[in-house]
């Protein structure tokens, strides 16, 4: 961000419900069917068909609203009018001016907190496949449309323009993502489409609380592409405005490929939406029975995770990595590390081993036995398995489970005892007289030369970082220390 | 006399006897059908072999000893914008033509279920605006007493079907008046219920929060038989209310000693002295009854209208969004998607379609919106707290279902705002969702039916329908259908036919 | 005065996807001037403080269980379409993206 300026962002998240139906007919919510094979009269707005409301899909839309913190309200349904082709009506279902969830926030793990203007329902429109030389809209002889996302359940949550850059906005989708996870709502798949997100970007000087003019930008599938298009269009906007320009407020189109954003209309074809309250359907009125529904079954928000992570190495005295826990949460392997420090594995490397290796892996970590992880952790930490060594157990662990210390056996890694390592460094040591003198004099820079070698010579059995202490204790003793 | 002509509840009980054969009741009325449908165009579709088919189900089930239903046997006729599975529904819309509808209406179901036997389509006004069928893009529907005339509309093609005995009974909707007022003009019976009493499932939109289905029939006992048919809560139309139809029949024979009866004198100065006079003769008749009778006005009755031609209009507009030539019915090519839309529906809606269409976007566009939709919405509330009101003092209201007897082909189409005045009188009961019925009571001076509107509140069918009983004992029988072709000679008895 | 002009009309027309001919249009702008100025009646009255009808009979909470029922037959769908082509509906290009 240029030297003066400050980027704010209000992030419209459309996250698809996991119901089994649509929002307002029986038919399958499922990904990836054959093309118009899930449609019937309703979803498909056939002449005479009516709409009725998914159940399910007020339970998790309130349920997000709960995790949110949101104001859950009385809320009814509008038409949004405009002609589409995937959308069969010709009009959107969506909730307008009086949604169901109102004022909620969401704490990013950084401490920040961004503000949740709302977080509706509708229904998301059918797909649309362009014919022609690339692919893509413009320079398509026709198009082809496909009807089966129509009418699939959609919640949008809308955040305050509270967030200042792009990593911020990162963090954001990846907390909401988790929240939407956590409450059942969504599988949170971005690259199903089961999220999407547009951003509404503007900047303004530094230090100033009046809002600059926004472009929404779309089409951003993947948090790569939000990161990207955010910091483009920042500075695009900076750009303008340093050349005495004035940003304009429309809707611009993120194209990936390119790094930028274009615009997707000029003024004078911005749509009229013709909202009015949809006669076909009823009120929604947060009663008892749905509230209930709203708040059962919930699992643990990434926030409790984090917490929960928190307390139990401020228990152990340990501290642990803020990245390394944001990985094990959103790969749920947070439970792992708990179970294994639980019964007796080192709390820091149990997470480090988690975030790194088991995440590598995140589907077969999860279905690790905690035991065996942890005894695997404690192996490490006793010094019988060295750095090295742990990491090809777990692996072996990871692609068929079994016991870590018969795998460990049947590798051959037996620890070396203290003894036997520390003559192989005096042996390395007499070897190398000329890097020894240099390490002695303080060149950190041939301690990676001794522990290479020390593990050539014990075949890869010795642990780096004991290593590293024996050597150390070494050149203090020739210190004179 | 032709059983036929006997009404719907009787054909129904002498086909459930064995008595006669549903086959024999279904060709006569397709022969009645044929021989009519030249000089009326009633039907848009005639569902020859296919309710031929029907029809020996139902003698099927009594020769099987199973009972058909309370409509056994009895041919109907259903208003081509109730969908058909299979068979071409149209909303004499061109835009349509050619679409068959993959699934069933909720009372096609209903109907099929308590064994009546659809004969054919009707002929509409297209998408159901208009009150003279005149608007049908496939020609206009005449009016059985005279020939010359409009049968009303939107539901012209079935309350003309009724009036000229090819069926018993025949099914419609109604958003402004689009029963009441065509069955004021053809002298029949026609109701349209409370609002959410009969599913709209499968009827294709007009304008979602006024429409409603209602039958037509020469009798107010079979058109009570036919809504307790059709009436009942369906889970596939959300604001279908969850309770079982009304019970009617049971009270037919009630009276009105000592009901409260409000006749309504806000429309004295809109309607024709044949108008005025058969509401206030029928005010007489009641009160002769035993009902306590007294003048009231509702003002805000006369806001209806305006407030309908914003409202109705405006969803309409969104309503037929879906026309646009992608999925199914008419596409005119174009060089893109949009203006393949724009031409496919300039040249599949007609000229009133069209307009409304315009009027109604107008209404909800950025700026215009509080002014007009916005605004119609308020006062629709204001006319609905009138009627309450009016509903405190008085159990039902009377007043003139039309401002007119049946005009002649032509007379209004050049001047839509005068067309839309047909709908003065209806239009509050579709605004405030209760219910009404028109029952033929006079012969207007030009010698044409004239109906009388029987309004009660939310749910109030069974006192309306009870009052309704009343009038239609005293009315003459020369105001009522079915009539030949052409009208009766003046003097000839109902039954005359 | 309630009143619509011929470029408010034009506007109106592409809003509504109507392809209308001049003579329509202009035809349009008179009656639906005059329709509006039926309508002012309604146009005039105090309604501050009232609420909006949306539904004539109110009602809440209309909701069905999330439980899969029958689609349509996919060739029945296509049949019924001006044009198709993969299991899908053919449509002339699009020249704008989805707002």
């Amino acid at each position: 961000m240029p030297e003066g300026y400050e980027t704010v962002v209000g992030l419209e998240v459309h996250c698809e419900l996991a119901t089994a139906t649509k929002l307002f007919c029986g038919c399958p919510n499922v990904f990836g069917a054959e093309p118009n094979t899930n449609i019937c009269p309703v979803c498909l707005g056939l002449p005479g068909s009516l709409p009725v409301l998914n159940r399910r899909a007020v339970e998790l839309a309130m349920r997000i609203g709960t995790a949110l913190g949101c104001e859950i309200r009385p809320s009814v349904f509008h038409r949004k009018n405009y002609f589409y082709p995937d959308m069969p009506k010709d009009y959107q279902i969506s909730q307008y001016d009086e949604p169901v969830n109102v004022n909620g926030r969401l704490e990013l793990p950084d401490g920040s907190v961004v503000g949740i203007e709302r977080a509706h329902i509708e229904e998301d429109t059918g797909k649309t496949t362009h014919v022609g030389a690339t692919g893509r809209i413009h320079g398509a002889s026709h198009s082809l449309v496909d009807y089966n996302r129509a009418g699939v359940p959609l919640v949008e949550t809308v955040s305050a323009p509270d967030i200042r850059s792009a990593e911020q906005a990162r963090a954001y989708v990846i907390e909401l993502r988790g929240v939407l996870v956590a409450t059942g709502a969504s599988d949170g798949r971005m690259e199903e489409g089961s999220l999407r997100v547009d951003a509404n970007i503007s900047v303004r000087p530094t230090g100033s609380d009046i809002l600059g003019t926004r472009c929404e930008v779309k089409n951003l599938n993947s948090l790569r592409s939000l990161v990207r298009a955010i910091e483009y269009e920042a500075r695009r906007q900076v750009e303008l405005l340093e050349a005495g320009g004035a940003v304009t407020q429309e809707t611009r189109h993120w194209d990936e490929d390119a790094g930028v954003t274009h615009p997707l209309r000029s003024k004078e074809e911005a749509y009229d939406y013709r909202y009015f309250q949809e006669p076909d359907l009823v009120p929604l009125v947060p009663d008892a029975a749905l509230l209930e529904a709203a708040t059962a079954g919930e699992a643990l928000l990434p926030s409790d995770r984090r917490r929960r992570i928190a307390e139990v190495f401020a228990a152990h005295g340990a501290e642990a990595s803020a990245e390394q826990v944001l990985t094990v949460i959103e790969l749920d392997l947070d439970q792992l590390v708990l179970d294994a420090v639980e019964v007796g594995a080192d709390a820091r490397l149990a997470l480090a081993r988690a975030a790194n290796e088991a995440a590598a892996r995140p589907d077969d970590a999860r279905r690790l036995d905690p035991r065996a992880f942890a005894d695997l952790v404690k192996m490490e930490h006793d010094g019988k398995l060295s750095a090295t060594q742990s990491k090809t157990v777990l692996g072996a662990l990871l692609e068929e489970g079994g016991d870590p210390a018969d795998i460990a056996a049947r590798l051959g890694y037996e620890a070396l005892d203290t003894a036997e390592l520390e003559a192989a460094v005096d042996r390395v040591i007499a070897e190398s007289p000329d890097e020894w003198t240099r390490y002695v004099g303080g060149d950190a820079k041939v301690t990676g030369y001794f522990v290479g070698k020390v593990m050539q010579a014990t075949k890869g059995r010795a642990d780096g970082k004991v290593v590293s202490s024996v050597l150390a204790a070494r050149r203090d003793e020739a210190a004179g220390r | 006399m032709s059983l036929l002509d006997a009404g719907a509840a009787a054909v129904a009980k002498a086909v459930r006897a064995g008595d006669v054969t549903a086959v024999e009741v279904i060709e006569e009325a397709l022969a009645r059908l044929d021989a009519t449908e030249g000089d009326l165009h009633c039907f848009q579709t005639v569902l020859g072999d296919k309710a031929r088919r029907e029809a020996a189900r139902v003698d099927e089930a009594v020769g099987e000893g199973r009972d058909p239903g309370p409509l056994a046997g009895v041919p109907i006729a259903l208003k081509d914008n109730l969908c058909t599975h299979g068979i071409e529904t149209t909303c004499s819309s061109r835009i349509l033509e050619g679409w068959r509808p993959p699934y069933d209406a909720t009372v096609v179901e209903r109907l099929r279920g308590a064994g009546a036997v659809a004969v054919g389509k009707t002929n509409l006004d297209e998408f159901a605006m208009g009150s003279s069928t005149e608007n049908s893009a496939f020609g206009p529907t005449h009016n059985p007493w005279d020939l010359s005339r409009v049968p009303g509309g939107s539901s012209g093609g079935s309350a003309a079907a009724v009036a000229a005995g090819v069926v018993p009974l025949a099914f419609g909707s109604d958003t402004g008046g689009s029963i009441r007022q065509p069955a004021s003009l053809c002298g029949v019976v026609g109701i349209k219920p409370t609002y959410g009493v009969v599913s709209r499932y499968g009827l294709i939109a007009f304008a979602s929060s006024l429409d409603q289905i209602g039958p037509f029939a020469p009798t107010v006992a079979d058109a009570a038989l036919a809504l307790e048919v059709i009436g009942g809560g369906d889970p596939r139309d959300s604001t279908c209310l969850a309770r079982p139809a009304p019970r009617l029949i049971e009270v037919l024979g009630r009276g009105v000693e000592g009901l409260r009866v409000g006749v309504l004198e806000d429309f004295v100065d809109d309607v024709s002295a044949s108008c005025r006079r058969a509401a206030n003769d029928a005010a007489d008749a009641l009160a002769a009854a035993g009902a306590k009778v007294d003048a009231v006005s509702v003002p805000e009755a006369r806001l209806g209208l305006p407030a309908y031609y914003v409202i109705a209009p405006a969803e309409a507009s969104s309503n037929l969004a879906r026309y646009d030539g992608v999925r199914y019915g008419l596409r005119v090519e174009g060089p893109d998607v949009e203006a393949m839309n724009a031409r496919t529906r300039a040249a599949g809606f007609g000229r009133e379609v069209r307009r409304r269409i315009m009027i109604g976007t107008y209404a909800l566009s950025a700026g215009y919106y509080d002014a007009y939709y916005g605004q119609a919405q308020r006062v629709r509330t204001l006319v609905t707290r009138a009627f309450d009101a009016a509903y405190e003092r008085f159990d039902v209201l009377l007043s003139p279902t039309t401002p007119s007897e049946a005009f002649e082909l032509g007379a209004k189409t050049a001047n839509p705002i005068e067309m839309y005045l047909s709908d003065l009188c209806t239009v509050s009961s579709n605004l405030t969702g209760q219910p009404a019925i028109s029952v033929p009571y006079a012969l207007g001076d030009e010698g044409l039916p004239v109906g009388v509107q029987v309004m009660a509140p939310a749910l109030g069918e069974a006192l309306m329908v009870q009052v309704a009983a009343v009038l239609e004992q005293a009315a003459p029988a020369e105001a009522r259908g079915p009539v030949p072709v052409g009208g009766r000679a003046r003097g000839e008895a109902a039954d005359g036919a | 005065m309630a009143g619509i002009g011929i470029d408010e009309v034009r506007h109106v027309a592409r809003l509504a996807r109507l392809e209308l001919s001049d003579e329509e249009l202009h035809g349009l702008v008179g009656e639906l001037t005059a329709l509006l100025e039926h309508v002012d009646a309604i146009r005039q009255l105090d309604t501050s403080g009232v609420p909006a009808t949306a539904h004539a009979i109110p009602l809440s909470n209309v909701l069905r269980d999330d439980v899969v029922g029958p689609c349509l037959e996919r060739d029945e769908v296509l049949a019924a379409a001006p044009a198709a082509e993969e299991g899908r509906i053919v449509v002339p290009a699009i020249l704008r993206e989805e707002p």
